[in-house]
C-alpha cells in the first residue's frame, strides 16, 4: 500500500492500473490510449504493464469505440473505454441510448453491459473548439446508465474502481480543470467508494451549496469567502448525478432551508433543474428561499477568450448565495 | 498486404525535383510554377509563426500544415470561386488560397469566433474549419447534393486525414456520393498519423484509396508531397465532379513532419529516424530543385520571395493583435438568428458575470 500525493489525472492512472492489475476482465481502449499513453496521460504506463491484448490503440471512430464495448462486455470482459473529449461522444449515443443502457432489461437479464466510457470534460484550460464541453444531463436523462463526476484525486480513485467493478455502464467524466490542480495525500489501497451518495466536503447551518465537478474548486472558494462573512456553508459535492442521492440533499437542504445549485453545464434542463424540482417536491416547506442556480447560460461553450463567462466563478457564486440569504 | 485492386497512383516529380513522368504542358509554365511555390513558401511560414505564438500564450492550441502544404495548395489553386470547402483543421493553405484571411485563422486558434466569420466575399459560402472528424465529409454531400439538385456545375471539396476514413461519418459520406453521384471531391490528407495511431493500425486496407471503390465511383493515390502530380490529379478529379461524371476520392500520400497539434509531443510515439527521412520528401524542396532545374529558381530570388512572403505574415499577426477583446454579448449574439425574448433573464445575467470580472480585475 503505498501513499504520495496524486493529482486527479493520477488517481485515475493508479484506479486503472489497481483495477487491471486486480481482474484480467478489465481492457482499456481508445484512440491513443497505448503507446502515447493518451492524450492526457490518464493511460500511461498501461500498456507496458498489461500488454497489448489489454491495452488497445483503437481505429478513430466513436461509433465503433461504444459499440464494440457493448460486445465485448456480453462476453464477460469489462471494457474502460476512453473518449478523447466529451465533444466526440456523441457519436456513441446509439449505443449508449439504445443498446448499452438496455441491454440487461431487453435480455431480462441474460447479458449486461458492465462497461466504463471515461472522458475529459469541461472547459476553462484554453483549449480548441469542442473541447469543454459539459453535457453531462444529456446522459443522466438516459434510464439504465450510471453518471458520475469526480472533483478530487481521491474521489477519482475510489470512484473509477466502483464504476469498473459496477454490473451497469458507467459514463465517468473527468474536468479537465482538475486533472492537474492540488495534488494530495492519496492511498492506493483499493477502496472503492459508494456509486450513490454524496459527499458533504464541508458542513453548515445556514446555506447548501450543492455542485459536482470542477465547479466543487470554485464553491469551496465561495464558502470561505462567505465564513469570513459569518455565513456558515454546507458544500455538497453530488459526484454521482444519476441516480442522484437526494434523501443526502433532502437533509441538508430541511437544516439550513436554503440552497444554491452549481454547475458549469447551460441551465435549461441541467442536472441542476432536477435537483431543485427534487427538493421543492420534498422539502417545500422547509425551504425559507426559492433555490438558486448558478450556471453557464444556454450557449454553446465560447472559444477560450470568453469562457471565462462561461464558467461560474466564485464571485458569482457568491453573490448568489448572498441573495438568497438575503430574502426576506 | 498487397494491393491488389491496381489502383492508380501518380508522381510527375520525384523527391530530387527530377521529372520522372511526362510532364503536361501547364508543368512548365513560370506563372502557375511561382504561384504554387510562394504559397507553399507562405504557409510554412505563417505555420512557423502560429506556433511560436502559440509558444508565448498569444494563441491557444494550433494544428500545423508542415509537410503538407502542397496538398492544400494544389486544392486552392483549382477550385473555382463558385464551388464550396469544406475543410478539416490542418487546412491553412487552402483556405488562404480561398480568400480566408491568415489574421482570421490566427482569431479562431487564438480563441475567437470573430476568426470564422470570414470577410472576403469570396469565401462566403464555404464551411468554417471542422473539428469533430470527418463529419465534414457529410456536410459536402449536402453541398453537393444542392448543387445537384438545383443543376449548378459547382463541386464541393472536403478535406480530411487518413485517420478520418476510419469514422461512419466518412464512410457514410462516400457511400451516398457514390449512390447519388454526387459533385464532390474527397480528399484524403494521409500523413502516416493520426495523432499517435500510425496508418497501419488504423485501417486494414492497402490504401484508403479504395474505399471509393466499394462506394463504386473512382479512388486514386498521389504524391501528396508533389505538388505538380497533386494538380494533375485534382485538376482531373473536379472536372469530372463538375460535369457531372461523379465523385473521386484523391488519397495523397504525404506525412505530418510536426506535432499533431501545439498540445502534442509527437517523440512519444515516433523515432526522429522516420521523421529525418520524411523530410527527404518534403514538397517545397522538391518543386524548388525542380524550378532551378527550369532555369526558375535561384537563391536571390528565394531571399526576396522569403522577404515578402515574411512580410505578408507579419501584417496579419498585426491586424491579429490589434484586435480588442471581444465584449460578453459575442457570446450569444450568434447562438439564434436572434436571442429569444424567453431568455431575455440569461442574456441579463451573463452581462452581471461580466461587470462582477471587471470589477474583480479593477480590485
Ligand atoms: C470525432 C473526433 N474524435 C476524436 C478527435 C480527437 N482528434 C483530433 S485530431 C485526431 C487525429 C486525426 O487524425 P487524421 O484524421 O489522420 O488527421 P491529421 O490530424 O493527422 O491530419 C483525433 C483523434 C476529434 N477531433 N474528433
Ligand atoms: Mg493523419
Amino acid at each position: 500500500m503505498s501513499e504520495k500525493k496524486a493529482s486527479l489525472l493520477e488517481a485515475i492512472n493508479l484506479a486503472l492500473h489497481r483495477a487491471m492489475y486486480e481482474d484480467e476482465n478489465v481492457v482499456a481502449l481508445g484512440e491513443d490510449i497505448g503507446v502515447n499513453g493518451g492524450v492526457f496521460r490518464a493511460t500511461a504506463g498501461l500498456r507496458e504493464a498489461f500488454g497489448i491484448k489489454r491495452v488497445i490503440d483503437t481505429p478513430l471512430a466513436e461509433t465503433m469505440i461504444a459499440g464494440l464495448a457493448v460486445g465485448m462486455a456480453a462476453q464477460g470482459l469489462k471494457p474502460v473505454m476512453e473518449i478523447q473529449f466529451l465533444g466526440f461522444i456523441y457519436a456513441a449515443m446509439e449505443h449508449l441510448v439504445s443498446h448499452a443502457s438496455r441491454m440487461r432489461n431487453r435480455t431480462r437479464g441474460r447479458l449486461g453491459c458492465s462497461m466504463v466510457l471515461r472522458s475529459p470534460m469541461g472547459a476553462g484550460i484554453r483549449a480548441p473548439e469542442h473541447h469543454s464541453e459539459s453535457t453531462e444531463a444529456l446522459f443522466a436523462h438516459i434510464p439504465g446508465l450510471r453518471v458520475v463526476i469526480p472533483s478530487s484525486p481521491a474521489r477519482a480513485y475510489g470512484l473509477l474502481l466502483a464504476a469498473i467493478d459496477d454490473p451497469d455502464p458507467v459514463i465517468f467524466l473527468e474536468p479537465t480543470r482538475l486533472y492537474r490542480m492540488n495534488p494530495q495525500e492519496l492511498h492506493d489501497d483499493g477502496k472503492r467508494l459508494p456509486l450513490d451518495s454524496c459527499f458533504t466536503l464541508r458542513e453548515g447551518r445556514d446555506l447548501t451549496l450543492i455542485s459536482w465537478g470542477a465547479s466543487i474548486h470554485e464553491c469551496q472558494q465561495a464558502a470561505e469567502h462567505l465564513a469570513e462573512r459569518g455565513v456558515s456553508v454546507e458544500l455538497i459535492d453530488v459526484a454521482c448525478i444519476k441516480p442522484l442521492d437526494l434523501d443526502t440533499l433532502e437533509a441538508s437542504v430541511r437544516k439550513t432551508g436554503r440552497c444554491v445549485i452549481v454547475h458549469e453545464a447551460p441551465k435549461s434542463c441541467g442536472v441542476g433543474a432536477e435537483i431543485a424540482a427534487s427538493l421543492y417536491e420534498r422539502a417545500l416547506l422547509d425551504l425559507q428561499a426559492p433555490i438558486q442556480r448558478v450556471t453557464a447560460p444556454d450557449i454553446p461553450p465560447p472559444l477560450y477568450r470568453l469562457e471565462g463567462l462561461y464558467i461560474p466563478g466564485v464571485d458569482d457564486i457568491v453573490a448568489a448565495c448572498a441573495a438568497v440569504l438575503d430574502y426576506a | 498486404m498487397p494491393d491488389t485492386l491496381n489502383l492508380p497512383y501518380t508522381r510527375l516529380l520525384d523527391p530530387q525535383g527530377r521529372p520522372v513522368a511526362e510532364l503536361p504542358a501547364w508543368a512548365t509554365d513560370p506563372e502557375l510554377l511561382l504561384r504554387l511555390y510562394r504559397q507553399m513558401v507562405l504557409t510554412r511560414l505563417f505555420d512557423q509563426k502560429a506556433v511560436a505564438l502559440q509558444r508565448t500564450g498569444r494563441i491557444g492550441t494550433y494544428a500545423p500544415t508542415l509537410g503538407q502544404e502542397a496538398i492544400g495548395v494544389a486544392i486552392g489553386a483549382l477550385m473555382q470561386r463558385e464551388d464550396v470547402l469544406v475543410p478539416y483543421y490542418r487546412d491553412t493553405a487552402v483556405q488562404v488560397m480561398r480568400g480566408v484571411r491568415m489574421e482570421e485563422i490566427l482569431l479562431y486558434w487564438g480563441g475567437d469566433e470573430r476568426g470564422s466569420a470570414y470577410v472576403d466575399a469570396a469565401v462566403a459560402e464555404d464551411f468554417p474549419l471542422c473539428v469533430p472528424i470527418a463529419t465534414q465529409a457529410l456536410h459536402a454531400c449536402g453541398v453537393a447534393s444542392a448543387f445537384k439538385i438545383r443543376g449548378q456545375h459547382r463541386v464541393a471539396v472536403t478535406t480530411c486525414g487518413d485517420g478520418a476514413t476510419s469514422k461512419g461519418d466518412f464512410l457514410e459520406a462516400l457511400n451516398v456520393a457514390g449512390a447519388w453521384q454526387l459533385p464532390v471531391v474527397f480528399v484524403v490528407n494521409n500523413n502516416q498519423w493520426a495523432i499517435s495511431v500510425p496508418r497501419r493500425i488504423q485501417c486494414g486496407a492497402p490504401t484508403l484509396a479504395q474505399k471509393a471503390i466499394g462506394a463504386g465511383f473512382a479512388g486514386e493515390q498521389v504524391d501528396g508531397n508533389d505538388v505538380l502530380a497533386l494538380y494533375a490529379r485534382m485538376q482531373a478529379a473536379l472536372e469530372r465532379a463538375r460535369h457531372g461524371k461523379g465523385p473521386v476520392l484523391l488519397e495523397c500520400l504525404s506525412y505530418r513532419l510536426g506535432d499533431h497539434t501545439t498540445a502534442d509531443d509527437a517523440t512519444r510515439y515516433r523515432s526522429s529516424e522516420e521523421v529525418k527521412q520524411a523530410w527527404q520528401e518534403e514538397p517545397i524542396k522538391r518543386l524548388q530543385a525542380f524550378m532551378a532545374s527550369q532555369g526558375l529558381w535561384d537563391e536571390g530570388r528565394e531571399q526576396a520571395l522569403i522577404a515578402e512572403c515574411q512580410a505578408q505574415v507579419q501584417q496579419a499577426v498585426e491586424a491579429f493583435e490589434a484586435v480588442t477583446e471581444p465584449p460578453a454579448e459575442a457570446a450569444l449574439e450568434y447562438v439564434y438568428a436572434q436571442w429569444p425574448a424567453a431568455l431575455a433573464e440569461q442574456r441579463e445575467m451573463l452581462r452581471e458575470r461580466a461587470e462582477r470580472r471587471r470589477e474583480a480585475s479593477h480590485e
